[in-house]
């Protein structure tokens, strides 16, 4: 729908979910405008990717793109397909734990996405000439990092519904605006993405006001939960502006579209309204509305710790990637069997058209 | 194990009946035959599709419409994988 | 056993533990693509339970939803076969059991379809659309297992005779239930045999015939499966979730 763009604030179904709708209409859009044909021989093929950027359309696989600009999207493409590989770590823990079976059915419906995520994010950045394999060693050798907050231990049920709201909700603040990235394939699978990732969110946020709503013990949990993961979730945006280094260019490149601090800023502004029905306090004394900025200031969160963490030293890296190293070594054999087979077939195969 | 022993298959499906094939993404299985059975957990666990095509170098392979059963409804009941099965509380923005 | 509820929970209890069993591979898997396999199946077999847990609870009419089913009762009074609580082992032996419990669900839940029974009728309708996936995916495995490399041949057929002797209890004679389950076994052998024989697998032979899991007498794993699956809930009696 034309001019869906702007009202996607107010559009039924509003909010982030709709801002992913305005994000694929747009994309639509862009593809029905002028369409810029392939380069005319010996033109200028900067120039023309700067074209095709400037005018919001998409770039595709085997369009001609800066050799930066594709190291730059395997980086986060990559990064980003091993967070949600990594991330179901966390959450998985406590599959087997959880408390009814309708939580059980839908935390594995939702550990089962964050799976599918990875493998959609894995297949976008396979367009750009880089093998799934690679992109798995690149991980389980420690060489491409994943989201740092899948370091810390999910030590109670609450932890669960923490995850969905403020990590969920942080990770969708940062992915809403990719759902625009010039990059087509990142683009469209940004957009399956999110649309499915606002399940998780509610389900976090529905856990969390249950618990909240429920006994002594089960609101403090609740609320223990936000304590630990409120800062993290914080830290999620990446240091500050000031510190970011591949900012600017990303943001030129339309990779990314807003910076560390206005996503972050967004985040806790949507938060504390959410937390106040919950019932539940923001672990920050300074948490206050700013009538002159609009906004909320907040106290920071310890981008030292987060350093500490990507670097390694979170309370639960080496675990995590244990756990993943693990799993690929021990279906080694299986793949082997699996190639091993299809190898078999095809010859099988050729013997009876040769017969 | 040896590199690239598992191969990429590009993925098509059908939304709904009247609608042609379109590309979904892509994904790596041994076979043909686990391609499909990979597309259609991957890319549709929420009832996106009533046909599947897999397709290696050159070759299409199409899920045939006998399995269509077996195969697309399992789906059907999993309310839960969309968002709208939630309730939220009134009044809660941005969720 | 007698009556529909010994029956209905006796299933809603394969189910349950099936998916117990099966969503401990979450994160895993031997492939990230297989991953979302096994948590569909897993799913399926959870819905399976619950549908199966909560009619069993209104059978037996003392108020008991699926969770106090599930949460709320010890392993002496869960009915499961012993075939499901048997832990996953390797891949060779997940995707074994799973041929030899689907192979057993697949003719259960088409009979249930067609039972007096309407709930039991409309759950096996349901349930067996989601079983013969499983099916397909059980022998897709075990044939690639079997027939791919040595070391896969020697898992597949080693798991095959460590599992092979617990089917026996799924077929034992019980003319009163909905569905006599004596009555399936020609159906699972025909299945079976054909997966074995592609597969380049051999049907072990001996006559143990382990059993008790629908009288309540269980392996020694059940108990722990239980204590991990309940731990949560009965911390807290009586809370919601």
């Amino acid at each position: 729908m034309y001019g869906n763009d702007f009202a996607a604030e107010d559009a039924p179904g509003g909010g982030l979910l709709g801002q992913v709708e305005a994000a694929e209409a747009a994309l639509r859009e862009a593809a029905a405008r002028g369409r810029r044909g392939a380069p005319e021989p010996g033109e200028d093929l900067e120039a023309y990717f700067a074209d095709v950027i400037d005018a919001d359309q998409k770039i595709e696989p085997r369009d001609w793109m800066p050799e930066a600009y594709r190291r730059t999207l395997i980086r986060q493409i990559a990064q980003h397909a091993h967070s949600e590989i990594i991330g179901m770590q966390p959450e998985g823990n406590w599959i087997s734990r959880a408390p009814s079976l309708k939580r059980k059915a839908i935390l594995l419906a939702k550990v089962q996405d964050e799976a599918g995520h990875g493998l959609y994010l894995y297949a976008a950045a396979e367009t750009l000439g880089i093998s799934r394999d690679e992109l798995v060693e690149l991980l389980i050798s420690g060489r491409q990092k994943y989201s740092s907050i899948f370091n810390y231990p999910t030590l109670t049920w609450a932890d669960v519904g923490a995850i969905g709201w403020l990590v969920d909700g942080a990770a969708i603040v940062n992915q809403v605006p990719l759902c625009r990235c010039s990059y087509g394939p990142y683009a469209r699978a940004m957009i399956r993405v999110c649309k499915e990732e606002s399940f998780h969110q509610r389900q976090g946020y529905e856990i969390l006001h249950t618990l909240s709503h429920g006994t002594p013990a089960q609101k403090a949990m609740a609320q223990d939960a936000i304590d630990r993961w409120w800062y993290p979730s914080l830290a999620m945006f990446g240091p500050p502006d000031g510190d970011s280094t591949h900012s600017a260019q990303s943001m030129a490149w339309k990779i990314k579209r807003f910076s560390n601090d206005e996503l972050r800023q967004r985040f806790v502004d949507m938060c504390v309204q959410q937390a106040e029905i919950l019932g539940l306090t923001l672990p920050d004394a300074d948490l206050r509305w700013n009538d002159e900025r609009q906004a909320y200031d907040y106290t920071q969160p310890d981008y030292d710790e987060l350093m500490r963490v990507i670097k390694g030293d979170g309370p639960c890296n080496r675990q995590r990637m244990e756990h993943r190293r693990r799993a690929h070594d021990e279906g080694a054999w299986v793949r082997e069997a699996a190639a091993a087979y299809a190898a078999k077939q095809a010859e099988r195969q050729k013997e009876k058209i040769a017969a | 194990m040896s590199q690239e022993s598992t191969p990429l298959w590009e993925v098509f499906v059908r939304a709904r009946r009247g609608l042609s094939h379109t590309h979904v993404g892509s994904l790596h299985a041994p076979d043909a035959e686990l391609a499909l059975r990979n597309a259609r957990d991957l890319y549709t666990r929420r009832q996106e599709g009533v046909s599947i095509w897999v397709v290696p170098a050159g070759a299409i392979t199409a899920s045939s419409p006998d399995e269509k059963d077996a195969f697309f409804d399992p789906a059907a009941d999993k309310v839960y994988r969309h968002p709208t099965f939630y309730e939220v509380p009134d009044g809660v923005a941005h969720l | 056993m007698n009556g529909p509820f010994d029956f209905t929970l006796a299933i809603g209890d394969d189910a349950l533990i099936a998916a117990q069993r099966l969503a401990e591979w979450t994160s895993h898997a031997p492939e990230m693509e297989e991953d979302i396999a096994l948590a569909n199946i897993a799913l399926d077999q959870l819905g399976a339970a619950r549908l199966l847990l909560t009619y069993a609870g209104e059978l037996e009419g003392a108020g008991r939803d699926e969770d106090a089913l599930a949460y709320l009762r010890d392993d002496r009074e869960f009915r499961n076969c012993l075939l499901v609580e048997l832990p996953n082992g390797d891949f060779a032996v997940t995707m074994v059991k799973l041929l030899l419990l689907a192979a057993y669900q697949v003719p259960l839940y088409t009979a249930l379809a067609g039972c007096a029974d309407e709930r039991l009728a409309a759950i096996g309708a349901k349930a067996r659309k989601e079983s013969a996936y499983h099916l397909d995916h059980a022998s897709l495995w075990v044939k690639r297992l079997g027939d791919g490399t040595e070391e896969s041949h020697r898992r597949t057929q080693a798991a095959l005779e460590q599992l092979w002797p617990y089917h026996h209890e799924l077929f034992t004679a019980d003319p009163a239930a909905p569905v006599d389950p004596a009555t399936l076994r020609a159906d699972f052998d025909a299945t079976v045999s054909a997966v074995l024989d592609e597969a380049g697998l051999t049907r072990p032979e001996g006559g143990w015939a382990p059993a008790g899991g629908r009288e309540g007498v269980h392996t020694e794993e059940l108990s722990y499966l239980l204590a991990e699956m309940q731990v949560l809930h009965r911390a807290h009696p009586g809370a919601r979730w």
